[in-house]
């Protein structure tokens, strides 16, 4: 009577019966009592407290942006104030900002997203002929023709079309539709859009979703928002960070006693270890997705960032459609891109896109009204996004620039990847795996058992880390941001500083590590 | 087989095997029938179509550059100057926008907007957000700590909402909300897990908020789900009505006043207690940046360790566009009087006299009322249908103001937005239009509307 009572009252409401249980409301509404503001107002009579709070997000942590990167800010500020420290500025390694590492961006993206910025440039002779023509065809297919309108909610459509030639071209002709690309702000948007649509159920019938330990941390966040279940696989460190399928079927085997796992997320190049995935092992680990029935998460957002000999990207796209029908006709899949990452490092833009493969059409008609919530996406990332897809051809002008500007980043990073492995593995106490792609290492450390047991409320990782930010100014990440196996620790270091700069870096840390261990021994 | 059924299921197969509500509930929203005719249309005339007219005039979204206005040129100059600094070594670009370009490149990391900046925003436009609150609320203090910038308004509204809301499968959690109300709102917190709990504003009165309203909806609300928050939209929107009572054209002489200022001014405990989020975008008023997608949210009274919860939210998200961060600080620091841009700054994007316009048309019209547009840029006239014309939609399956617009469209190649993807009293029918547009088009907008109302009204009396 109450549902009925309900759909009287608010017919859009559309409840179920088994929704209601009258008594638990009266939870909500004790007051915390016990709690006093910092500033002395007392909380007695706040809505919103940590009791009465949505229980999910107190599980919400990210490293990235966590306790250590605000010591770090703080200590900028200390610094500005004229504090006197053992360094003069603060190496930010902990996050995957390349231009904020000194990384120049690339001349032509920059020329065209000017010219969509303020078309009057249009009339400027200084811009090259490639860049106005691409600059006006965004704003074509604008509203208004201006990139201050707000486009479909799906993203622009030339934009649309032009990513799907850009992965038929990558992918070796394998047909790509522009209905299926959703464009996005940034990979982590889609990312969560596709998490949102797939957890469900209650108790044992939760989603459980299958994701690397370690992982990029964005991914045990949304988990933990949206309520998931998080299945975790452990990558093998003593194989550079391979994957194994003996591993996944553990997991998911295990995971089934308690959870529904529905979904399988891979992260390749991987975020933190930077493993790149074999051909073999992608087609592995779809075999196992359609046999175990998980829709697949290929996050792909390092794809040209690859650096080791004998390594390549492999889409998991392409080898889906070369495994045949059996396979590309049925696997449920999601890819992401960025324009954060590659050579581009366009962090600010918020630039990505998902390309959904075998997606219930229903479902996706249920995704354009999810997306359709925040309206769209923010229209400079879309026009840089279509640039990254559409870029100089080799008979245009700025062709020479741009492939110069492109191989040099892509060059550097290579060279700091292996310069990186090469340092770390002189530090006793340190052993670093190659940095096949992606941007940062994810060393292990041995901690001295002093140090362990040391501080009792802290991790010691992250005593370790935090200690290396007050005595160096270096900022990294540790592992247990990321997830590690019990009784092991790391830090996660981006190779982005300028390789002079890395060097020092390097050394510092060197140097660090062997001062620790001595103090703690 | 189960082999062979999809993972993303979505119609529930079981209890167990039930999708989010919020999923569901998503579902049973907005007008498809009209978007998809839309885009079709706009196909068709492409490929060269004869219709009784050349283009479609979209106004169904807020969109004044989509509608054809032209953004400021001091926004799109230091923007450019931005993205690609090498414009800063020539005189080409006035000084004032060449120094604010200097400023904000100053505040990027490796002097880029192509970098993540902190969590929060930029500082120094954070700053500039609280200085201008702070302006605009006649001295009200505002702390940059509170203010949290995103890629557009809707994305801030979700940080505090999902907090606030809990998924159970014991009850619902609810959020008052005005009837009609901005359909991205709704959707909002039903796509978290929560319940709105609809308070009507009274239509005859230009959209009134009353508050014996406000406790009848929510004594509706005992028993059936917790209230625990309330949400105004002020200028309202669609109806464009601001929260003051007034009498017939002294409305013309209204003035926005904040939540936030009338709280602080209230007093002590009242000042102090009242938890309030207030929400703003760079994508609305003069700068009109839909696409940069620059919003923010204050918030006010809210309990600090929950504060770090928040701000664990959007650290997620890394951080907002920084172009649509740009957009906001030259949205609070405008050119001042005595900088070169400030002038071209100041012309007014729509006059009063559009405003008095949209109301005098629609009132005279046999079918039409329309309450006086007080701010927000739409109109949301009511439709008076015939009865006849009532039960031709309900053939067809639509609701009778959708079934107006299909029609609108069809035969006059104008796009507006139905009353019932806002919700609205039952047995009503209302559309809402954008008048943010150039005068123009305004005109245009106008003619095609009555001649069409007129024809339609006729055909079905």
């Amino acid at each position: 009577s109450v549902c009925e009572r309900l759909e009287t009252l608010w017919p859009e409401n559309h409840s179920t019966p088994h929704h209601y249980f009258f008594g638990v409301f009266q939870i909500l509404h004790t007051s915390n009592m016990s709690q006093e503001a910092v500033n002395g107002v007392p909380c007695r009579g706040k809505v919103l407290t940590l009791d009465t709070m949505n229980p999910n997000v107190k599980r919400v942590e990210y490293a990235v942006r966590g306790p250590i990167v605000q010591r770090a800010v703080q200590i900028e500020k200390e610094l500005r104030e004229g504090a006197k420290k053992p360094f003069t500025e603060v190496i930010k390694a902990n996050i995957g900002d390349a231009h904020a590492m000194g990384q120049k961006p690339v001349t032509f993206l920059r020329q065209v997203l000017a010219l969509c910025s303020y078309p009057e440039l249009l009339e400027d002779n200084k811009f090259p002929e490639d860049a106005k023509k691409r600059a006006r065809r965004i704003l074509g297919a604008c509203g208004g023709q201006s990139i201050g309108a707000y486009s479909a909610s799906q993203g622009i459509e030339c934009v649309r079309q032009d990513v799907a030639r850009y992965i038929e071209k990558r992918d070796g002709g394998i047909p790509s539709n522009p209905d299926n690309i959703y464009l996005s702000t940034g990979a982590s948007d889609a990312i969560v859009t596709m998490l949102k649509l797939l957890v469900c159920g209650e108790g044992r019938g939760r989603t459980g979703v299958m994701i690397s330990i370690p992982q990029y941390p964005l991914y045990s966040a949304a988990l933990a928002d949206l309520g998931a279940v998080q299945i975790n696989y452990y990558l093998d460190e003593d194989k550079c960070w391979s994957l194994d399928i003996k591993e996944l079927r553990r997991a998911v085997t295990e995971a089934r006693q308690h959870c529904n796992p529905r979904v399988l997320c891979i992260i390749n190049p991987g975020n933190p270890t930077g493993q790149v995935q074999s051909r073999q092992c992608i087609e592995d680990v779809i075999r196992f997705a359609k046999e175990e029935h998980l829709f697949l998460m290929a996050d792909e957002v390092y794809q040209d960032n690859v650096y080791a000999e004998g390594c390549a990207f492999h889409s998991f796209k392409k080898v889906l459609f070369e495994m045949g029908p059996e396979y590309s006709s049925t696997v449920e899949m999601a890819s992401f891109h960025s324009t954060s990452k590659c050579y581009m490092g366009e962090c600010g833009f918020r630039g990505g896109y998902m390309e959904v493969i075998n997606l219930d059409p229903e479902v996706k008609a249920q995704l354009i009204k999810l997306v359709s919530v925040r309206l769209c996406p923010p229209v400079p990332g879309q026009a840089l996004l279509d640039l990254v897809v559409n870029p100089p051809q080799p008979d245009e002008p700025s062709h020479t620039t741009f492939m110069k500007e492109r191989t040099a980043v892509l060059a550097a990073l290579a060279e700091k990847a292996r310069l990186t492995e090469q340092v770390f593995n002189t530090v006793p106490g340190i052993t670093c795996n190659p940095v096949q792609g992606a941007m940062y290492t994810f060393p292990r450390i041995t901690l001295p058992q002093k140090a362990i047991d040391k501080e009792a409320g802290q991790v010691p990782d992250m005593f370790y880390c935090m200690r290396l930010l007050e005595e160096e100014g270096i900022c990294l990440v540790p592992g247990s941001g990321f997830g590690q196996r019990e009784g092991t620790f790391h830090f996660r270091m981006t190779i982005l500083p300028p390789t002079e700069k890395l060097k020092i870096v390097l050394q510092k840390i060197r140097d660090f590590h062997q001062r620790f261990t001595q103090e703690f021994s | 087989k189960w082999s062979e059924r999809k993972v993303t299921i979505f119609t529930p197969m079981s209890d167990q095997q039930e999708t989010g509500p919020t999923m569901r509930r998503l579902s049973q929203l907005e007008s498809v029938v009209l978007w998809n005719r839309a885009r079709q249309i706009k196909r068709e005339l492409k490929q060269g179509v004869k219709k009784p007219y050349r283009e479609v005039i979209d106004i169904s979204w807020g969109d004044p550059q989509g509608g054809g206005i032209k953004p400021l040129s001091f926004v799109r100059q230091v923007l450019a100057a931005c993205h690609y600094p090498q414009l800063l070594n020539s005189d080409k670009l006035p000084e004032d926008v060449r120094q604010r370009a200097e400023r904000l490149l100053k505040e990027c990391a490796g002097r880029s907007t192509g970098s993540y900046t902190a969590t929060q925003g930029i500082p120094y436009i954070v700053k500039g957000i609280s200085e201008f609150i702070t302006r605009r609320d006649g001295g009200v203090p505002s702390f940059p700590n509170n203010i949290y910038i995103s890629s557009g308004s809707q994305w801030s509204l979700q940080v505090p909402t999902s907090l606030i809301l809990i998924i159970s499968s014991f009850f619902f959690t609810g959020v008052l909300t005005p009837v009609p109300c901005y359909d991205k709102v709704n959707m909002s917190i039903r796509e978290l897990g929560g319940v709105t709990i609809p308070y009507y504003l009274h239509e005859d009165q230009g959209w009134e908020l009353q508050i014996e309203e406000l406790n009848r909806a929510l004594e509706s609300a005992k028993g059936v789900c917790n209230p625990v928050a309330l949400y105004v939209m002020n200028p309202g929107n669609p109806t464009g009505s601001l929260p003051q009572r007034r009498s017939s054209f002294s409305w013309l002489m209204s003035e926005f006043v904040s939540y936030k200022k009338v709280l602080a001014e209230m007093g002590p405990p009242i000042s102090e207690t009242v938890e309030l989020a207030s929400f703003h975008s760079a994508s609305k008023g003069l700068i009109g940046e839909c696409g940069l997608r620059g919003g923010y949210v204050e918030l006010v009274n809210v309990d600090p360790a929950v504060m770090e919860y928040i701000y664990k939210l959007f650290s997620t998200d890394s951080c907002a566009s920084v172009p649509g961060q740009i957009a906001l600080n030259l949205m609070t620091h405008p050119p001042q009087p005595g900088d070169p841009s400030y002038s071209l700054y100041n012309e007014v994007i729509m006059t009063i006299t559009q405003l008095m316009r949209v109301f005098e048309v629609l009132n005279s019209v046999p079918g039409f009322s329309c309450q006086p547009v007080e701010g927000g840029g739409f109109a949301f006239p009511r439709l008076h249908l015939p009865l006849n014309a009532i039960h031709k939609a309900k053939e067809a399956g639509m609701q009778p103001d959708e079934f107006y617009c299909v029609r609108l469209l069809e035969e006059s190649g104008l796009l507006v937005n139905p009353g019932w993807n806002f919700e609205q009293k039952e047995g009503t029918s209302h559309f809402r239009m954008n008048i943010m547009i150039k005068e123009e088009t305004l005109e245009g907008v106008l003619r095609r509307l009555v001649s069409f109302h007129t024809k339609f009204m006729k055909e079905f009396s």
